[in-house]
């Protein structure tokens, strides 16, 4: 079974991010949406959690939520990639099942 | 009215958007302006997000609120300060934040970027300094 693992929680508030990256195995992905963007950043203390974890799952970032908190693609940590509406969908339908980290 | 006038502390600790906090907290802020008190607004933790620029907000079908952080000025608020240290776990530095401007309309006193970047003993002193701090 895969599953799309979804943050929508700040890092550095939640430990959201932090049980999904302990829960989620090789091969998983994972969306960052609203508050959960703020872990896409590089330059943070959770940084390096976040860009080990990359090494064996995949992790999205929802663009409209980016943008609306003032942030680019640029300042995000290599390997994260931006997906739209339409991408979270796709990703959801991708995947058999998925996990909101609430 | 009464004459004394009083420290107020505004404490702003969330993320803009993902709850209602930052907004909440920035009425407050511009109606408790009305009453001429010594008022002071800080950001920590999370509350530091609130003031980063180029926030667009248009494809979340939400209110963009931060251009309002920039008119704090004009309510005759002086006193804008944000945790160093939780700018810094955040990966940021004062050039990703808004800049607020300060005028004193009698003196034509100016001043470009009222927001300050304080330490936190800094922070605790300005906290022990108030008379009420109201936390969001």
């Amino acid at each position: 079974m895969s599953i799309l693992h979804t943050v929508n929680k700040s890092p550095f508030e939640r430990n959201s991010l932090e049980s999904c990256l302990k829960f989620a195995t090789p091969g998983a992905s994972v969306l960052l949406f609203e508050d959960g963007i703020y872990a896409a950043l590089s330059g943070t203390r959770i940084e390096p959690q976040v860009a080990a974890a990359l090494d064996q799952i995949t992790i999205h970032v929802l663009g409209p939520d980016l943008r609306a908190r003032g942030f680019s693609p640029e300042r995000l940590i290599a390997g994260i990639s931006v997906v739209d509406y339409a991408g979270f969908v796709d990703l959801a339908a991708e995947h058999d099942v998925v996990q909101a980290w609430l | 009215m009464s004459e004394v006038v009083k420290k107020f502390m505004y404490l702003n600790r969330k993320a803009p958007y993902g709850t209602i906090y930052a907004w909440e907290s920035l009425e407050v802020v511009l109606v408790g302006a009305a009453f001429d008190q010594d008022v002071s607004v800080m950001f920590v933790d999370d509350g530091v997000y609130q003031l980063t620029k180029a926030q667009d907000t248009k494809e979340i079908g939400m209110k963009n609120f931060s251009p309002t952080y920039r008119t704090l000025g004009d309510y005759e608020i002086k006193k804008v300060y944000v945790d160093r240290d939780s700018l810094a776990a955040r990966g940021l530095t004062q050039d990703d934040l808004v800049a607020i401007a300060w005028e004193d309309m009698e003196t034509e006193e100016e001043v470009d970027n009222i927001v300050e970047v304080i330490d936190s003993a800094r922070v605790s002193a300005l906290m022990n300094e108030s008379a009420a701090i109201f936390s969001f």
